[in-house]
């Protein structure tokens, strides 16, 4: 069993500690969450407004290309954004860091409020798993999560120009399904493999709780 | 859970992730991945290639008030959209479009029912309520169908499909859907165009049941 004092502080070098009677330390790669994971935990678990700031600063000029790269004007644009960061910061205790990166889970809340404005509707969602507020996380899981998506990354990257130009457009929302392939040239079966591991984690805790 | 064997394809879940599934399509996935941890997960695999799109995405500055715009609204209070749970065997995105109600269904003959859940020009999705033994009227499609089970199971000409299995027929699929024995089958479906009858009811009524 990995014991764990984690403390959600904002400082760049959160250190898990892995083991108590673990005298070498792990290289500090391998032990750091993202500066994102850090300020969505303190958001989420601390309603911490300075970290939600952080999370601004980062996501909020990046979600504004993203949108007005499908057409959208700049003004709408913010509209979406403002939408998007508040839904942020209220539905912060739904962000699970053992199944989904930071940028992951603000990607489908800016598509989701995207379609919802086109629609003037909510789009249908899947019954939401959340877990009860306090649970200890597993600190080994958030880290192997937050490097799977390191690699897929790397392998997004290193894609030619015509592959990566079609994944983005498709996740931009520009292709229909039928003009999606099957190959992606992703190799998505590792972090499939991880993200598994984060639910079924969680069903434990949700089953716990019964 | 683990007898779940027909899935979404990849393509269609990345399709979902990024919103640019026809909203009749988009209930049913819903509803499977509700049902569905394999697919739960494979779309958040999707959703973590969107999340590396968006952190990759060229950066457009915001206007200098948006950020105390938002941080003034923090603590605003405001009302979260109803979550809809599980009821029985309707999965929330169906709970949702029926408003934590029970179907409303009209009979097609043949102690075939249905309840129309939402239909426009882009599609339709419905439940189907079909006993034991009966099989669905032999229909071809004129585009791509989704069949979700809830209750019971059917087979056709390519297997069997119990509660959680997700069927997809498009034009080159010719099949009879039968319901098993036992409970009758109770299917969530939804298509991007109108059904085509080959038996049972003419054509001409198809425009009044808004099949
Ligand atoms: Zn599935």
């Amino acid at each position: 069993m990995i014991s764990l004092s984690v403390e959600y502080t904002r400082t760049r070098s959160l250190q898990f500690e892995m083991s108590r009677s673990e005298s070498k330390p792990l290289p500090p790669k391998n032990t750091e969450l993202s500066d994102q994971t850090i300020w969505m935990l303190a958001v989420r678990d601390e309603r911490d407004k300075a970290a939600f700031a952080e999370l601004f600063d980062f996501f909020a000029p990046r979600l504004k290309g993203f949108i007005m790269r499908s057409g959208t004007s700049s003004a709408q644009a913010e509209e979406i954004v403002q939408d998007v960061m508040l839904t942020v910061w209220r539905k912060a205790p739904m962000f699970d860091p053992h199944r989904a990166q930071v940028s992951a889970w603000i990607y489908q809340i800016a598509r989701n409020r995207h379609i919802d404005i086109r629609r003037k509707e909510n789009r249908p969602v899947p019954e939401e798993l959340i877990e009860d507020p306090g649970t200890e996380p597993d600190a080994s899981q958030i880290m192997a999560m937050q490097q799977e998506a390191g690699q897929l990354k790397q392998a997004l990257a290193q894609l030619n120009t015509k592959q990566r130009e079609m994944i983005e457009k498709a996740y931009l929302g520009d292709l229909t399904h039928q003009q999606i392939s099957e190959q992606t040239g992703l190799p998505l079966g590792t972090i499939k493999s991880r993200i598994r591991l984060g639910l079924e984690r969680l069903r434990r805790e949700l089953k716990g709780l019964r | 859970m683990s007898a779940i064997t027909h899935h979404i394809p990849d393509a269609m879940l990345a399709a979902y992730a990024a919103g640019t599934l026809p909203h009749a399509f988009s209930v049913v996935v819903a509803s499977h991945i509700s049902l569905c941890d394999q697919c739960r997960t494979a779309l958040g695999a999707h959703q973590a290639v969107g999340g590396l799109v968006l952190e990759g995405a060229d950066s457009v500055g915001v206007s200098g008030n948006l950020k105390t715009d938002i941080l003034a609204q923090l603590d605003d209070p405001y009302t979260p959209e109803p979550m809809y749970d599980r009821l029985g065997i309707y999965p929330g995105p169906v709970t949702k479009v029926l408003k934590g109600g029970e179907p409303r269904w009209k009979t097609l003959g043949m102690g075939v029912r249905q309840d129309i859940l939402s239909a426009s020009r882009e599609g339709s999705v419905r439940l189907l309520y079909i006993p034991p033994g009966q099989a669905v009227p032999d229909h071809s499609h004129n585009g791509l169908e989704l069949t979700l089970v809830l209750q019971g199971s059917f087979s056709d000409e390519t297997g069997r499909f119990g509660v959680g299995d997700l069927e997809i027929g498009d034009e080159s699929l010719h099949h009879t859907p039968t319901a098993d024995a036992g409970d009758p089958c109770i299917c969530l479906a939804a298509t991007d165009a109108p059904l085509r009858f080959n038996a049972f009811m003419p054509r001409l009524l198809q425009p009044l049941f808004k099949i």
